[in-house]
């Protein structure tokens, strides 16, 4: 890991008690969901990260507790630098403060994961889905959502097919 | 409240202002179905007269679920979904995927292959820019330019359907190479390129850079600062428009782009015109860096042979049993990664082109994530249209430059 990396991932450990993870030169690093908005405050102000990358989430079910990671990946531009905040989201009534404060481009990716793993973000202006339809049920990310598929028709149960098939109403 | 023919603005109430709820502005649906928003990206336009007061955009019709439908697949089953993210930058997705993978289980890269990948992600990056120039220039009533355009953008397809067999959806970076070596009229046919092309980008600046009816429409016109651009996460030509000197290739070279020379257009207006220069002024630079890379181009395999994740050359699966095996191993379950995460980025055509990849120490992505340019990038419409005319609001999303299929994934 990078010698710069590292006394940035020191100082947040200091200041936040974060505990860190490190895999092929990226730093991982675990914050709880009360501090995420001033450990991202923080690392754009006081360290430079003045880019938010990406913001995504993980699901772990059924296998792990807690359930969700949602996932912070910050860039400085001025240090060349990457960072990654993980922050583990329990599996009962999901919510993680938002950022949108801190970083504009939060705001879509944050209605994003809303829409995809159904966690919430408190104190964000305008929640609502983003890719799916409004009046979609369920959140298509998460592992305990199947994967859709239709059923090919061929001659001998096309009919049956049919018949279950959805079809707009007149 | 306003009320759009069709569509109840109810929901949305608290993104307008109170002069559009007392029905004093109009409420203007532009799209989902629109020649100017390239795609289909619906526009809700809070009008004042002909000024643009709030832009709502509104996405997600484009969704075809590729994360989940990758999560299915294995590694390499999975690639083929990258071409149909950024449909003008299939090399580029390619790129972004097997780097991601090739980081994630450690993989190598041979030279050759690694020449190969810069030459053809430079080529589609030149292409993606010529279907960007034409369709601005054509949104702003230059027709012919389109014509053009497209002409050059054909050379390069036909390039690509050399090596791959397919114009656009080519799947041909995979990971630990590509699919197989060049065939020998691929040299000339790049040739042929790099010998017109440099005489034609002249030609469409003679047509527009200096013509008063496009500086019209483009200069100072959706001014975005420094400020702004980076906390909506912009990145790209439209970042390097507005002074931020930040482009993958030169801050954190990957496949080798530290060899070649090649300069990083900045401006530092953020307008229309300078994110139109900085693209022009790519283009030339992409030239030289494809140039530099053919005619350094090393001899060699194109692919690893890391027998464990790249299939075998199907000349030995007919004389050694363990080719057959690996072959047959890879092809029935494919490679298992660890169970560990990483992002890996590359410069696409539009901006930082992220893949987010977490495996499960099985044969399938456990989690995909594609940070797509566009995204971000559209994000920052609404600050960029507000207090412009709607005409001028067409000619902001040309120079956005954002391909719907990257938004919506």
């Amino acid at each position: 890991m990078d010698n710069k990396l590292e006394i940035i991932v020191e100082a947040l450990q200091k200041d936040f008690g974060l505990s860190f993870e490190e895999f092929r030169g990226e730093a991982h690093v675990f914050a709880r969901p009360e501090q995420i908005v001033d450990v991202i405050t923080s690392l754009r102000d006081v360290h430079g990260f003045e880019l938010l990358s990406a913001l995504t989430a993980v699901d772990y079910w059924p296998g792990q507790e807690p359930r969700f990671h949602v996932i912070y990946q910050l860039t400085s531009i001025a240090k060349n630098l990457s960072i990654q905040v993980r922050v583990p989201v329990a599996a009962i009534r999901p919510s993680v403060p938002t950022v949108t404060g801190v970083f504009a481009c939060a705001d879509w990716r944050e209605r994003e994961i809303w829409d995809m793993f159904g966690i919430r973000f408190d104190g964000h202006p305008d929640l609502r889905r983003i890719l799916m339809p409004a009046d979609w049920e369920g959140h298509p990310l998460r592992k305990d959502y199947p994967l859709g598929y239709e059923e090919p028709q061929f001659t001998f149960n096309f009919e049956e097919i049919d018949l279950r098939k959805p079809y707009a109403k007149e | 409240m306003a009320q759009l023919q069709e569509v109840s603005v109810d929901d949305l109430k608290h993104l307008v202002s109170n002069r559009a709820i007392e029905g004093e502005t109009m409420l203007l649906n532009m799209g989902p179905q629109h020649p100017a928003t390239h795609g289909v990206l619906r526009l809700l336009l809070e009008l004042d007269g002909e000024i643009v007061i709030n832009c709502i955009p509104d996405i997600g019709f484009l969704h075809t679920g590729v994360e989940k439908n990758m999560e299915a697949k294995t590694y390499q089953k999975a690639e083929v979904m990258t071409d149909r993210l950024d449909y003008m930058n299939t090399v580029g997705n390619n790129l972004a995927y097997c780097m991601a993978v090739e980081k994630l289980v450690d993989l190598d890269v041979p030279p050759r292959a690694q020449a190969l990948r810069v030459i053809l992600t430079e080529l589609q990056r030149i292409a993606s820019h010529l279907v960007w120039i034409g369709t601005h220039a054509l949104d702003l009533a230059a027709m012919s330019m389109f014509m053009y355009s497209f002409r050059e953008r054909e050379q390069i397809l036909d390039i690509l359907e050399l090596v791959s067999g397919q114009r656009m959806m080519t799947t041909y970076i995979r990971p630990g190479g590509v699919w197989r070596d060049v065939p020998v009229e691929f040299e000339g046919a790049v040739r042929d390129f790099i010998k017109i092309f440099p005489k034609r980008i002249d030609e469409y600046e003679a047509l527009l850079t200096k013509n008063p009816f496009l500086l019209d429409r483009l200069l100072g016109i959706g001014v975005l600062t420094k400020e702004t651009a980076l906390s909506y996460g912009v990145t790209g030509p439209i970042l390097r428009a507005s002074g931020v000197d930040w482009d993958l290739r030169k801050a954190r070279p990957y496949t080798g782009y530290e060899q070649y020379d090649f300069i990083v257009p900045v401006r530092t207006e953020g307008d229309n015109y300078a994110r139109y220069l900085v693209r022009v002024q790519e283009m030339r630079e992409s030239l030289k860096i494809v140039e530099q890379a053919l005619n350094n181009l090393p001899m060699g395999p194109v692919r690893s042979d890391n027998r464990k994740f790249v299939p075998p050359p199907r000349s030995e699966i007919g004389t050694s049993m363990e080719a057959l095996i690996h072959h047959f191993k890879l092809w029935t379950e494919g490679f298992d990664a660890p169970k560990a995460s990483i992002y890996s980025a590359v410069e696409s055509p539009r901006g930082e082109l992220g893949v987010f990849l977490e495996g499960d120490g099985g044969p399938k992505p456990y989690r995909i994530h594609m940070r797509t340019p566009s995204f971000e990038n559209v994000g920052v419409l609404p600050e960029l249209a507000k207090g412009h005319l709607v005409a001028d609001l067409i000619a902001i999303i040309g120079s956005i430059d954002f391909v719907l299929g990257d938004i919506d994934r």
